[in-house]
Formats: structure tokens, C-alpha cells, sequence
């Protein structure tokens, strides 16, 4: 079983409808996960049921017990993150700034303050489309742990595609660089990068692909909307060469992946043409690679 | 504008790519044309705002985060820390203490209460922050260290700054990463008024959503800008309407923008409409906070 991860530092270059084709052209042979648990999309063309739902615990939240609060003002004293604060000298805990470090209930000279589990999100297994499954999420508002609900919805993914003896399983990153990224990553076999040849794009798959380096992971890039920028475009291919990063294919500018998107389609679904086919063989090369068998 | 400084402005998303940054760069130049203006980019993990304009380095500085430092001589293995770190961030291994700088979230309670002071705080680069200066124009943005997974203490340090430098300036206005989890919600936190740029498109309401959500959730008062309308269908202008969300302006889908952005150029002085747009945006950012004040 081999993992390929989808990610793109900038958002917006169409990664998830990239991922979502990859997904139906790959059908019963790979599970999918979603991993932008911030901003999840797959769902949208995925047609998913739901099937199984589960809260997502992860971190803490301080809370105070007014009935023993002697108010003495040692929680807001130590609280790094402003987290606590007093009116009319009774100390209530904001639960958007607390980060859960639990200084203040070890400090409590009442025991007063506890630490009670903080809901993080909930998480999805579904039969989708596709005829395979897709285990995904939904982040709750403001929440810490993305990273944590990262790494829930990979090693789900992971233990049904073992069970079920599938060839991948094909993540659906998150933008930026940050800690949901890093555990986009962890483990994948092979990193595809979506990019767009735009300054932005650029700029951000730089960023990106340094992190990728990190993991030692083989990667690819897709360049979507190619033809808006030709001269950022070929800046984007003298960057793949340098950086012996396997160019995939070139997408050109296509409202067709937003007609698509509306009827809640995936490209490959919805065009019979040049699109489908550079996707169809992309996802070709992107599985030999992950494979290790270029 | 005098009785209204500091204005701060905070453009945000769910979904990444939908314009935030077009939008931030455009709405500051052109104020910029008039009156003092700080741009700020908060997308510490992917900041794109500086490509799209050329200004002097004004100041240049190494942005720190605490983070304890064992100190082996000191320490007699009592097994604390630990057990005090929620992260995970403090283990023992044998006869060692081992810190992993990038789970820390500097709440200080491991060196704190380390009973022989054997894990001292010490300053540790998570980023590093620029400001530019172009005519009325200031810029300022923070980078966040490859590898490094905690973008919230940059942000916050980098509003810090900005509050220090920038008291003075009439309109702050603060280039946020998309998503809806911790750096979202700390960048957009003290913010009198916040923008959401989205797309007209399933992906674009779908996160709308959840960054409307967000923004109840933090009782910030806030309107929606459209970009790219034109493309997909109207499902997000009834959303606002259903909603009761002012949308302060559409922005045209157009393939001239797309290239002017994908070349770091400024699009407003080339569209009389976005110029327009932009106008009647600012004027209801200063209206609603001048309204909510009274």
C-alpha cells in the first residue's frame, strides 16, 4: 500500500479538484483522506454517506469552578496566553485563548481550576462515488489540533486501506506550511505539488517543496492554469529541473473546472476531452512513482 | 479620518486562493493614494503580499519564541517535566531531558516549576519580520521558519509590533491566512471590522461557511466580498442574503486580473469598477465602526 499526498503551500491552484480526479480515476483501489480538515472540500464531489461519525477529542480547556475560587489571581498570573482573566474579582477562563497547557490547575492552591477534554472536530468514514472510502473531517471552529485531526484521518485511512488490501491511499493536503502540512506529509511515498504560474504560486511551491526536502519524499508538480503566465511558467519548469522534481503535466486555464465543481463533478466526470486525458495520464505517472516504479 | 485611527482591517477565508491577497494589496495602495496606511501580512506560513510591492527595507528583525533549555548539571531526573508538558514537548529519555523546540508552546509551566531551575527559558527564531516603507504606503510581514509548526506566536509578536510602530496610522489593514483554526482566530481577534473574500463557487460557499461561523463565534462584526463573480453560480449571494451578511462588493471574474496577479502587478488603476469597489469597501469598514462605537 502506498500513500501519495496532494499538497500546494498557496491555496486556490485546484488541488482539491486535482485530488478529486485522481480519486475517481483510481477508483476501489484507493482510500482517501482528506486532510484539509480546515477548510475540507472532497466531500463536495465525492458524494460520501456518512456512514460512520465520531467526535474528535484533542488537547485541554482550563476551566474555573467558581464555588472554590479564592480568588487569589495565581492562574492569571501564570497564564502565558492571556487566558485568563477577572471580573468583579471572580476568574473565567476564555476558552478561545486558552492553548490547554494546564499551568493554571497545577498552580491552583484550591484545585479548583480543571482541565476538561476540548471537542476538536468530528470525524467521517464514507463509501463514496468512487466505489472505495473516504475518511474525512470537519474541524470545529477556532480549534487547536489540526495537525492532531491530520493525523486521526491519515492512520484511519491507513488501517482501512490494510484491512482491505487497496494499492493507495491519496491525501488531499492542506495549504501553508504549518503543522497540518507537516503531518500531511509524514509517511507519504510519493508528494504531488499543485501550483500555479503566478508570482504567489511560485513563491509558495518554493516554501512548500523546502519542507518536502526535509521528509526526503520524491515529488511532482502539476502546473494548473499554465497558460496565464507563460514566463511564469517556464520560471516554475527551471525550478522542477534544478530540484530534480518530476513534471507531471501542464493544465490549461479552464472555467470547465468550476462547471464541473457546480454540478458537483469531478473533471475527469465531466470532460471527455484534453483535460481528462493529461489527468488520465498523470495519475498514471503518479501512481509508478509512488510505487517506485518509474 | 482623524477621529477614526486606528481602523484595523482584517481580510480573510475559509478557502485559500479566492483573493485575499489581491484584495489586501489593492484596498492598501489605494488608500495608500490618500491617507497613511499599514499593510500587514499575517499568512506567516505562505506571505504573499510583499511580491506585489517594491519598497525600502525600513527595519529587519529576528522574531523569538521561549523555549526551555535543559540544563544537565542542574537537573536530578525528578520526572516532572514530563508530566507537566501538555505537547509533549518535554520527554525523558533514560538519563536525558530531550526538548522538541517546535511542539512547545512557551507556557513556561515545565521551567517554571522545575524544582532545581534546571530547564531555564531561552530565546529560540521562529520567524523573521520586515517592514517596508513605499511613499504612504508601510508593509509589513513576518515569515515563519521552515520546519517550524506554531505560526500563532509570530502573528501574535507581529500585531505587537505593528500596535507599537503603527499607532499613529489611520488604517492597518491585515492580510490573514485562510482556514478557520488557531491562526485565523488569532489574527483576526482584535480586528474592529473583518472582510471574507470567497468565490462564487460550491468550495467557495462551503468555507464561507465555516469562516462566517468563525467570526460569530469570535462576535466580530463583518461583510463578504465576491471575487471572481461570474464564474459558478449565485448560491453565495443568497447565502449572504438568507444570512443577513452584507456584501460590500463583487469583484469581476476576469482573465486580464488573473494575469496582472499572476505577474505581482496591482489590478485597480486598471479596472474604473474594482477602483469603485474598493471605495465603497473602505467606506463601509468606516461606517460600521464608527457606527458600532457610538
Amino acid at each position: 500500500m502506498k500513500e501519495i499526498v496532494v499538497i500546494s503551500g498557496k491555496g486556490g491552484t485546484g488541488k482539491t479538484s486535482i485530488t478529486a480526479s485522481f480519486a475517481m480515476l483510481g477508483g476501489s483501489d484507493v482510500v482517501v483522506a482528506d486532510c484539509d480538515v480546515d477548510a475540507a472540500d472532497m466531500h463536495l464531489l465525492m458524494q460520501p454517506d456518512f456512514n460512520f461519525a465520531e467526535d474528535f477529542y484533542s488537547g485541554e480547556v482550563a476551566y474555573v469552578d467558581q464555588s472554590n475560587c479564592i480568588s487569589c489571581g495565581k492562574c492569571r498570573d501564570v497564564c502565558r496566553f492571556d487566558g485568563i482573566s477577572a471580573k468583579n474579582n471572580r476568574y473565567v477562563v476564555d476558552p478561545i485563548s486558552c492553548e490547554g497547557c494546564g499551568y493554571c490547575a497545577r498552580v491552583c492552591p484550591t484545585k479548583t481550576i480543571i482541565n476538561k477534554k476540548r471537542l476538536a472536530g468530528k470525524w467521517f468514514i464514507s463509501k463514496i462515488k468512487t466505489g472505495s472510502i473516504m475518511v474525512h473531517a470537519r474541524l470545529g471552529i477556532g480549534a487547536d489540533n489540526s495537525g492532531k485531526l491530520v493525523a486521526k484521518v491519515k492512520n484511519e485511512a491507513k488501517e482501512i486501506a490494510l484491512e482491505e488490501h487497496k494499492g493507495f491511499i491519496l491525501v488531499d493536503g492542506s495549504p501553508g506550511i504549518g503543522c497540518p502540512v507537516v503531518s500531511s506529509l509524514s509517511g507519504a511515498n510519493f508528494v504531488v505539488l499543485v501550483t500555479e504560474p503566478s508570482v504567489s504560486g511560485l513563491h509558495d511551491l518554493k516554501r512548500v517543496y523546502e519542507l518536502v526536502k526535509k521528509f526526503n519524499i520524491k515529488a511532482g508538480c502539476i502546473i494548473n492554469k499554465a497558460d496565464v503566465n507563460p514566463a511564469k511558467c517556464a520560471e516554475i519548469v527551471a525550478f522542477l529541473t534544478e530540484n530534480d522534481i518530476v513534471h507531471l503535466t501542464d493544465l490549461p486555464y479552464d472555467e470547465n473546472f468550476t462547471r464541473a465543481m457546480v454540478l458537483g463533478q469531478t473533471m475527469v466526470e465531466y470532460d471527455h476531452g484534453k483535460l481528462k486525458e493529461l489527468l488520465a495520464e498523470s495519475w498514471e505517472k503518479v501512481k509508478r512513482l509512488g510505487s517506485g516504479t518509474y | 479620518m482623524t477621529d477614526l485611527k486606528p481602523l484595523k482591517i482584517a481580510i480573510a477565508s475559509g478557502k485559500g486562493g479566492t483573493g485575499k491577497t489581491t484584495l489586501s494589496t489593492n484596498l492598501a495602495a489605494f488608500i495608500a493614494e490618500q491617507h497613511e496606511v499599514v499593510l500587514v501580512d499575517l499568512d506567516v506560513e505562505e506571505p504573499n503580499s510583499g511580491l506585489f510591492f517594491k519598497g525600502e527595507l525600513t527595519h529587519e528583525e529576528d522574531i523569538f519564541k521561549m523555549i526551555p533549555q535543559w540544563d544537565a548539571s542542574k537537573c536530578t531526573l525528578c520526572g516532572i517535566c514530563p508530566k507537566l508538558c501538555s505537547y509533549h514537548a518535554v520527554i525523558q529519555l533514560g538519563p536525558s531531558i530531550l526538548v522538541f523546540p517546535e511542539l512547545c508552546h512557551s507556557c513556561y509551566a515545565c521551567s517554571e516549576l522545575c524544582p532545581v531551575d534546571a530547564l531555564p527559558m531561552i530565546p529560540k527564531k521562529t520567524g523573521t519580520l520586515r517592514d517596508f516603507r513605499i511613499d504612504k504606503l508601510n508593509f509589513v510581514e513576518s515569515r515563519l521558519e521552515i520546519g517550524e509548526e506554531q505560526a500563532v506566536q509570530l502573528i501574535s509578536k507581529t500585531k505587537k509590533y505593528v500596535a507599537a510602530t503603527y499607532g499613529n496610522v489611520s488604517i492597518a489593514i491585515f492580510d490573514s491566512p485562510p482556514g478557520t483554526s488557531c491562526p485565523v482566530m488569532e489574527a483576526t481577534r482584535d480586528a474592529d471590522f473583518v472582510i471574507l473574500v470567497t468565490e462564487p463557487t460550491p468550495f467557495g460557499l462551503h468555507d464561507l461557511s465555516l469562516a462566517v461561523e468563525t467570526m460569530r463565534t469570535l462576535k466580530k462584526p463583518f461583510g463578504v466580498v465576491v471575487n471572481r463573480y461570474g464564474i459558478g453560480n449565485d448560491e453565495v449571494i443568497h447565502y449572504c442574503r438568507e444570512e443577513n451578511i452584507p456584501l460590500l462588493a463583487k469583484i469581476p471574474n476576469s482573465r486580464k486580473i488573473a494575469e496582472l496577479y499572476s505577474s505581482g502587478k496591482l489590478m485597480y488603476q486598471d479596472f474604473p469598477e474594482v477602483r469603485q469597489s474598493l471605495s465603497d469597501i473602505l467606506d463601509y469598514c468606516i461606517k460600521a465602526v464608527k457606527g458600532a462605537k457610538v
